[in-house]
């Protein structure tokens, strides 16, 4: 195995630049360096103003997405061995506006999943003194995965929806929805209808699912959208059907 | 999150400013994976868990704040339940508990081994729905705001545009956990610098038992990767490299197949990480390329039990280090965890400076003593954090809102960080090397074992690196999201830090939990059955206090495990 390996790295200042360019960083190849590893060696040792974002370096913080030879990974989990000899391109997560070098906007999300309404709605509250609800193993497994999303937004670099539809709410809002949805201790599933209202996107999400083959969590968000898409249906139809006093 | 939310429940008038240098869910409660700890069971009872609690601290702990802690962890755990958090269940739909280091009865209530993740996100997910909590995420806080004595705002990088901005609040709360970037091998995530910690010390307010830090027993070799004790608590076991369970050898019980609670792989952390480094002086432990490790043996737990209780153990073994540990053994070496110390705050998250709390990792009540057991970190966070909220929403609601004047202190901060870093001419040093010097002596002299010679060399060390820290020079002079300059802001916080841990540990002249002092290897109650409290003093070296330890109910006795 050579001992170098070539990074392509986007670089971006809006203070000085009109558009993205790439720059090459020759890396020692190790390994056990991922990506990440990679990006810090150059910031410690070569290049100072190089910007991206890390922190746990476990695959659980969610900081670390970047787009690595096109696809959307999350860089602490890329090793450099898996793309020797090279070159590896790093790009910043697509569909988002970019901030700085690899570090991207992601306001729009978090917007969004308030919107999801990610909590607990329940019609009456039980007093702490009475104890948890119950819940037994099989409730639990109805939405543990979807619980599993650590907000990375690799699905939202992935989803074709999105990339043409910014008012798309995208796989991890939608998930992160049926997350609680799905949660039998939960009664607010009608409030979280309208999170697909606000674009026609949802209706353009094939069943491809690249959201749900990018997901490092093996979350399906791909699933939550056709589950939800039922339920939209079902309530569209219901909605034409009933009097307004039944709904 | 959860001081935010009780400020929010307590007094709805009141608005609460979450100022986070990352996206509150990156917060490195994310990563903490083995469990919380409330009693739960009709066999358990609250002064068992105190009682596991101030021994595994070696009689360390202020015991009113122990005692408070058991009482409210049952129902701030039971709260997350209703807040959603996904616990993991047995089949009648109750919340599920397993054994853990250092506790005698099963009250660790786990969601999978991701327990800190689930936390967080639940608490995140859960404030969005309280419209007075307003988030400035990605602000990175330089300088507290004082004025009258009296803590009123900070000073913070709005790191999208790089604009230096006053927030200013009647109260203010600490949240932001440890340093355990201070040292070179560690569990703790890159963001892990100490701020908050230097923000209180710098404003005035004493650290306390800084010299007390936690090695996890086992962390993966080269990233630190922890592995949570669960796997131990489920039945792993620990081998040296003559395949033999060693701890057998120190004191910690005999082996048998099945754990036993208290008892050899569930002893407490500093008892293993310390007979690790004495089994790797027999030349018993295994040479890898990070250095030696031992090995966890998960083989004989099966696949199944492996998938289902310990499925982020695999997944890390397998991504990260190329191993299954289904088939293979896991090696691993103590790396850095916990800051068992931290700001010094009374039994209400309050520190000495009026309208400064703090609460979590970057507080030190104390209920950790000189030793956290595992899986107390987590409902510590819940308790105090609720605590801290509550008392600092009834400062806030009696005082006057802060001056314009205090602007004035922004624009201070704002040329203090251009003259020394972005407009500087001039200046040699590197981020990298300073930090990483930095890293190679404490973990030199402050590590499982001390020696007053190696501490005072230390203190040398880190004088000349301050010195040289004044002669940084940053490639980078730009204001969006410049992370070279908060990395080289983050250098200066922890460099303060490690300096306050050299000289707690220094003048502890004594053994006690984590902190192992070579020249003295007893315990000294005489002397030292007292809290050591840190000052900041100007450009000098720290200087150093000590309050006599709050004993209710609980004489101090010898810590005894495996019997």
């Amino acid at each position: 195995m050579a001992d170098q390996i070539a990074l392509e790295v986007t670089r971006y200042h809006p203070e000085r630049d009109r558009e993205p360019g790439l720059q090459t960083y020759e890396v020692p190849l190790r390994p056990e360096w991922v990506v990440l590893d990679a990006l810090n060696y150059v910031k410690d040792k070569v290049d100072g103003s190089l910007s991206f974002r890390w922190s746990c370096r476990m695959g659980i913080c969610g900081s670390c997405g970047m787009m690595v030879n096109g696809e959307p990974k999350l860089t602490c989990a890329a090793f450099l061995s898996d793309y020797a000899p090279g070159p590896i391109r790093v790009e910043p997560l697509k569909h988002f506006a970019v901030i700085r070098d690899l570090i991207v906007d992601i306001t729009d999300f978090l917007h969004k999943l308030s919107k999801a309404k990610p909590w607990l709605i329940r019609k009456e509250e039980k007093p702490l003194a009475e104890g948890e609800y119950l819940q037994t193993p099989e409730q639990l497994d109805t939405f543990k995965q979807f619980s599993m999303c650590i907000n990375c937004l690799l699905c939202y670099a992935a989803c074709p929806v999105y990339g043409m539809d910014p008012l798309f709410s995208g796989p991890a809002a939608i998930a992160l929805a049926q997350r609680y949805n799905m949660d039998s201790r939960d009664q607010g599933s009608g409030e979280r209808l309208d999170i697909l209202s606000h674009s026609d996107g949802i209706w353009g999400c094939t069943f491809v699912g690249e959201c749900t083959k990018v997901c490092p969590k093996n979350v399906d968000p791909a699933g939550a959208i056709q589950q939800y898409k039922l339920t939209a249906a079902k309530e569209w139809v219901k909605s034409l059907l009933l009097p307004w006093g039944a709904k | 999150m959860r001081a935010a939310i009780a400020v929010a429940e307590t007094d709805p008038s009141l608005s609460v400013a979450v100022v986070s240098k990352v996206y509150p869910m990156r917060s490195h409660t994310v990563s903490a994976e083995g469990g919380a700890a409330a009693v739960i069971r009709p066999d358990d009872s609250l002064d068992e868990h105190a009682y596991d609690t101030i021994s595994g601290g070696d009689w360390l702990c202020d015991q009113d704040a122990v005692e408070a802690f058991v009482k409210e962890a049952p129902e701030e755990m039971l709260r997350l339940e209703h807040w959603g958090c996904p616990w993991s269940r047995e089949p009648d739909g109750h919340v599920a508990v397993r054994p853990f280091g250092g506790m005698t009865k099963m009250r660790t209530w786990f969601a999978a081994d991701k327990t800190g993740f689930h936390m967080l996100h639940t608490l995140f997910q859960t404030s969005l729905k309280y419209p007075a909590i307003t988030r400035y995420d990605e602000f990175f806080a330089t300088t507290l705001l004082v004025d009258d004595g009296q803590v009123q705002g900070a000073v913070a990088i709005e790191l999208m545009s790089g604009r230096i901005q006053a927030i200013t609040a009647r109260a203010v709360i600490l949240c932001t956990g440890g340093c355990g970037r201070v040292f070179r091998f560690t569990t703790n995530a890159s963001i892990k610098n100490g701020d908050g910690m230097t923000l209180a010390y710098r404003a005035g307010a004493p650290l306390k038992d800084m010299e007390f830090i936690q090695y996890h027993p086992t962390g993966l070799p080269f990233t630190g990767i922890l592995i949570t004790e669960a796997a131990r608590a489920e039945g792993g076991y620990l081998v040296n490299k003559d395949g033999f369970r060693y701890l057998q050898d120190y004191n910690l019980g005999t082996p048998r197949p099945k754990p036993v609670l208290r008892s050899m792989e569930l002893g407490p952390r500093d008892r293993l990480s310390q007979a690790f480094v004495a089994e790797h002086e027999k030349g018993r432990t295994t040479e890898g390329p990070y250095g030696p490790v031992v090995h966890l043996d998960l083989r004989h737990l099966g696949e199944k039990v492996i998938n289902t209780k310990l499925p982020f153990v695999r997944e890390l073994c397998l991504k990260y280090e190329n191993i299954d540990p289904v088939k293979e053994l896991i090696p691993v070496r103590p790396v850095v965890h916990y800051m068992m110390g931290g700001v010094d705050t009374d039994i209400n998250g309050a520190t000495p400076l009026p309208g400064l709390y703090a609460a979590g990792e970057v507080a030190c009540v104390s209920i950790n003593g000189a030793n956290r057991l595992g899986s107390n970190s987590l409902p510590e966070l819940l308790v105090f954090g609720a605590r801290a909220g509550r008392s600092a929403a009834a400062f806030a609601a009696e005082r006057k809102p802060p001056g314009r004047h205090l602007l004035a202190q922004a624009v201070d901060e704002q040329t203090r960080l251009e003259e020394q870093f972005l407009h500087k001419t001039g200046g040699r040093e590197r981020v990298s090397t300073l930090r990483e010097e930095m890293q190679e002596t404490m973990e030199e002299s402050v590590g499982i074992y001390r020696s007053g010679d190696s501490l005072s060399r230390a203190a040398g060390t880190l004088r000349e690196l301050k010195e040289r820290f004044g002669n940084i020079a940053l490639d980078d002079r730009t204001r969006t999201f410049n992370t070279e300059l908060t990395s080289a802001l983050e250098l200066s916080f922890m460099l303060d830090v490690a300096e306050s841990m050299v000289h707690c540990a220094w003048r502890r002249t004594e053994s006690r939990g984590a902190h192992q002092r070579t020249d003295f290897p007893a315990r000294d109650d005489e002397k030292f059955l007292a809290h050591s409290l840190v000052y900041h003093d100007g450009t000098g070296p720290p200087r150093v206090e000590y309050r006599p330890v709050t004993i209710t109910r609980w004489p101090p006795a010898e810590r005894v495990y495996g019997r």
